[in-house]
């Protein structure tokens, strides 16, 4: 029994399942002179045209290129670049019609030549005396991505380093009227083989295989001739059927082998570089020729003269079409690639790129249209004819029932597109189009998954999150409840000792003033101590704050609010009397109320007390003796007052009270064109600071603001500022929520 | 201008499925030709009266359906239905038989399962069947070659006996199914098949005048040409050799190894290929590709279960012929025929 490798040298050759024999109608082209045509008033060249991404662009639009300078550069291995085909001007660099099924516009440049054709400097290599790693990125920066259709970047395929036991050269060309590979080989067999040289200096395989259809006999003797002397170069003649020059189809008909599932040619030690792309790697080489230019069949019988043309990557398809004697018929179609696999055109601007091997101008009757869809009679003639060896009547009826476990099951992924069901299907159904939609719709599906998978991890880590804030909240809470009980206590001891005092001081029935200084300095520090422990409660819980920063907000909010409630009242004392010293007895009112929770049970107390309060402020303003501000008493009410809005209800009413009138003040702003932004921007973006910090500078400039709608502001924080007596007369139950 | 927008492929292979309906119908003409010999014209009012029926039906069922009724017509698939059970079914039968066959065949089988191509059933087989058990007598009422009949059945007779059942001289198909002795002949099947029963061999009942050399008079000529339009159909590649191969060849296998176990009680794979409607049954039939297994291998398998089971049938069962049964039954496993016999994907083999 001979070695694989033994079989193989010896010649022999297998076969691939299935496979058709649709009519060739390559004598067409395959011996008329390759044309050429006068340079196109316009090149598009789409800055991406392979399989990757774009490269970075280098030049600007009005800028003056050279023949071969490169456009972009290849920042990273997946780009490649593209050149000027020609010298010129670069006009623009917009969206335009693709070279693609779709049609979709993408980046590119468009090129005015000048007609000088002036080349950039050019650098020939010696690849006997060249580094690997130079060579390999020389065919990268020549911009060399496989030209028999799929664009696969070739210094990527070319650059494996270990394990190649067949460098497979694909000559086969078996789609229909397509000559172009036929014509070059007839013409630069030698600079073929030149690029295969190269290739085997990068790759060192055990030997070439060159496999050619039978229906290209002249293209055969010259790649024959041009391989005299090469052992290791092997020709190999493979007889006509579509698609033998499928990739997976073509290893297996040289080697026996077939790619495995899912894995790649280089896994089994092959590498196939199509013959196009072996020229073009030569001439990157030994002449540093971008790939600007490449032969193109242009067939088709609305065309005066069909032929192979080399033109200019960037040349539009009705350029090359009128330079045949285009006569369009009604509803033409204008096929790129070949009639199996390529795809219709909607416009003829669209630019011929590196992938383009032919343009097809049919007659109706050359290639008929498809008739219509007739039901599926599971023939199976399908089946027989499927290189990928699926069962096309079972995918199709999966397909129309989007059973996508099905789908999977009998390897829709494996289908290659070749066309040749369809080719034969009797009932004319486009089993092709149906894969295509399924295999997106099943990519789709995947992607939708997976957001859904992603989706459903943020939701459940939210919920964590959630429970675990809930958690700390309710542990916080706690922990402040007890120490709140623990100061009430404290409070009302202290309370009841100096109601015990004062019960003990009444028969005095007078008291000396030093005695009122001493309590009021007495009470001061009470706030004061007051103050500092609710600091120090903030503070010692520094983790809960930064954690749940939703509640000190709100406290915060809170107390900006009742600050300036207070503001507002004191503002309404400006108001009626505009004398900015007034404020301190004005202030002096709140202080009280707050200062004494427990004796306020009526809101009308409340009121009572403020309009008290403001009698005396105005009573103070008669007499006009003003007295210095202090700074001491604004603290005092919010410190006290956040105390009794720890319910988190009451927190937010209050919250909402406040942010509701700085709209209210925002409207009027904008009306009167005050300082109100001012007020209202801290008040949404409170700091999570202590509440008196943020309310004194508040209150403080609001005070002497000189606002001309103060009357009305004035109203309104007076009616706030009744409703949150009213709120803290409440039953004081709800205080503590845990 | 603009351009026609196309999907891939551009070409085509121009095979249709109108075309390979009409070549169907064309390769059915030897045996059709053959049966017109040995048993008279009724059979083309047979052929008529499916025909029209199936158009008929399956015109009606469209337009219920809400689909386009012309262009469904077109596909000649129903009128190759109708063909095949009119072959299939007696021809002095009552015309209503084959009327209520081709309806049940086009109505219930096929396009209530969804048209063409969803049908888990062979319509016409399934349609046999419905009258075999419904109407014995009608459904075996076939008459002795015309060369063996008593009260020989010209001119007018054949379409009396289909509309009225009775000859234009009043003979019932009865007493013309009678020979010169009043003994009822029956088909060559039938006639073994009583004569096993009776405790006759094989070699015994061979020798009645029902049968010529080795199969029933005149039936092995119409297995013939039955065989000759399945080469037809098999070198036009509308159908393919794996189920007639697999079917003859598991039923020549089976009755062989009988035969040569037992030459008294079995008759020889010549008599089981020739008798009866194999032919017609393994080229024509079974090769249904709706109602057949659609992987290769499957089909093997598919073909050669019906041959076996036709042999089954034929031997030990209670009809004298069993292709209608046998079918549906291989129909019935076809799902799990598929399942089991998915070919290997480029790539998948394992171990690679």
């Amino acid at each position: 029994m001979p070695s694989l490798f033994q079989q193989i040298k010896s010649g022999q050759l297998w076969d691939f399942h299935g496979g058709i024999h649709p009519p060739a109608r390559k004598k067409l082209t395959s011996q008329v002179a390759i044309g050429q045509i006068s340079l196109p008033e316009r090149l598009y060249i789409p800055l991406r045209q392979h399989i990757g991404v774009a490269g970075k662009l280098l030049v600007k639009a009005g800028d003056t290129v050279l023949k071969g300078q490169a456009l972009t550069a290849a920042d990273n291995a997946m780009a490649i670049p593209v050149h000027a085909p020609t010298s010129g001007k670069v006009l623009s660099i917009e969206a335009y019609p693709s070279a693609h099924p779709s049609a979709l516009p993408e980046p590119t440049l468009v090129l005015e030549p000048d007609g000088l054709e002036q080349w950039r400097p050019r650098h020939a290599l010696d690849y006997l005396h060249t580094e690997r790693p130079h060579l390999l990125a020389r065919i990268q920066q020549a911009g060399i991505a496989g030209m028999g259709g799929a664009g696969f970047p070739t210094h990527i395929k070319s650059g494996a380093s270990t394990g190649v036991d067949y460098l497979i050269i694909n000559a086969v060309e078996c789609e229909p009227y397509i000559t172009a590979d036929d014509v070059l080989m007839q013409h630069e067999a030698s600079t073929i083989v030149r690029g295969i040289d190269i290739l085997c200096k990068l790759l060192n395989p055990k030997a070439v295989l060159i496999g050619i259809e039978d229906d290209k006999p002249l293209a055969i003797t010259a790649m024959q001739q041009a391989c005299a002397g090469k052992a290791d170069y092997l020709v190999r003649v493979v007889p006509a059927k579509y698609p033998s020059g499928g990739e997976k189809q073509l290893i297996k008909l040289l080697t026996s082998k077939e790619v495995p599932n899912g894995r790649r040619p280089l896994d089994i030690g092959i590498v196939m570089q199509n013959v196009g792309t072996v020229f073009a790697i030569a001439q990157a080489v030994e002449e540093d020729i971008p790939l600007i230019s490449r032969i193109v069949t242009v067939v088709g019988q609305t065309l005066q003269h069909s032929q192979n043309i080399r033109a200019l990557i960037g040349t539009p398809v009705g350029a090359l079409l009128d330079a045949c004697g285009f006569a369009p018929e009604p509803q033409q179609r204008v096929i790129m690639g070949g009639p199996m696999m390529g795809f219709t055109l909607p416009t003829l601007q669209i630019p011929l790129v590196k992938t383009t091997n032919c343009i097809i101008a049919p007659t109706r009757h050359e290639l008929p249209a498809a008739g219509p869809e007739m039901d599926c009679i599971r023939c199976g003639a399908c089946a027989e004819v499927c290189p990928a060896v699926l069962l096309p009547q079972q995918l199709v009826w999966y397909a129309k029932a989007k059973d996508y476990d099905q789908l999977k099951a009998h390897n829709l992924a494996d289908c290659i597109e070749c066309g040749a069901c369809a080719y034969v299907c009797p009932s004319e159904i486009p089993l092709v189009q149906y894969y295509r939609v399924a295999k997106a719709e099943i990519r789709e599906l995947a992607r939708e998954e997976l957001k859904a998978e992603q989706a459903k991890a943020r939701f459940e880590a939210r919920k964590e999150r959630l429970e675990r804030d809930k958690q700390q909240r309710a542990e916080r809470n706690q922990a402040l409840a007890a120490q709140r009980q623990s100061m009430l206590a404290e409070q009302q001891k202290q309370q009841i000792l100096a109601a015990q005092q004062r019960q003990e001081q009444q028969p005095q029935e007078t008291l000396s003033k030093e005695q009122i200084i001493a309590e009021r300095e007495r009470k001061k520090a009470e706030a004061r101590a007051y103050q500092a422990a609710k600091a120090e409660q903030a503070e010692g819980s520094p983790a809960a704050t930064a954690e749940t920063p939703a509640a000190d907000p709100r406290a915060a909010a809170v107390a900006a609010a009742i600050a300036r409630a207070k503001a507002k009242k004191q503002a309404d004392a400006v108001a009626h009397e505009p004398t900015p010293a007034d404020s301190a007895p004005a202030e002096a009112a709140p202080a009280t109320t707050a200062a004494q929770p427990d004796a306020e049970t009526d809101p009308r107390k409340a009121a009572v007390a403020a309009a008290i309060a403001r009698a005396k402020a105005k009573k103070q303003a008669e007499t006009a003796s003003p007295e210095p501000t202090p700074a001491e008493s604004a603290p005092v009410a919010p410190a006290a007052q956040p105390e009794s809005d720890t319910d988190p209800r009451k927190a937010a009413v209050a919250a909402a009270i406040a942010r509701a009138k700085a709209k209210k003040l925002a409207e009027q702003a904008a009306a009167t064109d005050t300082s109100a932004p001012d007020q209202t921007n801290p008040d949404q973006t409170a700091p999570v600071e202590s509440a008196p910090e943020v309310a004194v500078p508040e209150a403080t400039p609001d005070t002497t603001a000189p606002d001309p709608a103060a009357a009305k502001k004035a109203a309104i924080a007076a009616a706030i500022a009744r409703a949150k007596a009213k709120q803290q007369s409440k039953p004081t139950e709800p205080e503590q929520p845990s | 201008m603009s351009f026609r927008i196309a999907s891939s492929p551009h070409h085509h292979s121009l095979a249709q499925t109108p075309a390979l309906m009409r070549t169907v119908a064309l390769a059915a003409l030897p045996g059709i030709a053959a049966q017109l010999y040995f048993f008279g014209y009724a059979v083309l009012i047979q052929i008529v009266l499916a025909m029209l029926t199936a158009w008929a039906s399956e015109a009606a069922m469209l337009k219920l359906r809400g689909k386009p009724v012309l262009v469904r017509l077109k596909d000649h698939s129903a009128l190759v239905t109708g063909l095949l059970l009119a072959i299939a079914i007696p021809a002095v039968a009552p015309w209503w038989i084959v009327v209520l066959g081709t309806a049940f065949a086009i109505v219930v089988v096929k396009q209530l399962y969804g048209g063409l191509g969803h049908n888990l059933f062979n319509p016409a087989m399934a349609a046999y069947v419905l009258l075999l058990i419904s109407y014995p007598q009608q459904m075996t009422s076939w008459l002795p070659p015309t060369q063996l009949q008593h009260h020989a059945v010209t001119g007018a007779d054949p379409i009396c006996l289909v509309f009225s059942g009775y000859s234009c001289q009043g003979f019932s198909v009865a007493q013309i199914k009678a020979d010169v002795d009043g003994k009822t002949m029956a088909t060559a099947l039938d006639t073994l098949r009583n004569d096993l029963t009776a405790g006759k061999t094989v070699t015994e009942s061979l020798q009645q005048p029902v049968f010529d050399s080795y199969a029933g008079l005149g039936w092995s000529w119409i297995n013939l040409g039955f065989l000759l339009g399945g080469l037809f159909l098999l070198q036009r590649r509308v159908i393919q050799w794996r189920i007639p191969v697999a079917l003859l060849g598991s039923l020549t296998l089976l009755s062989l190894l009988a035969w040569l176990a037992d030459s008294d009680r079995f008759a020889s794979p010549l008599f089981h290929l020739f008798s009866g409607g194999t032919m017609l049954a393994a080229f024509f039939i079974a090769t249904d590709p709706v109602s057949a297994s659609t992987t290769t291998k499957g089909r093997l398998i598919y073909g050669a279960l019906i041959g076996a089971l036709v042999f089954v049938i034929r031997s030990f069962g209670g009809y004298p012929d069993g292709w209608a049964f046998a079918v549906m039954l291989a129909n019935l496993s076809v799902p799990l025929i598929d399942a089991y016999t998915k070919p290997r994907a480029y790539g998948h083999r394992p171990g690679i």
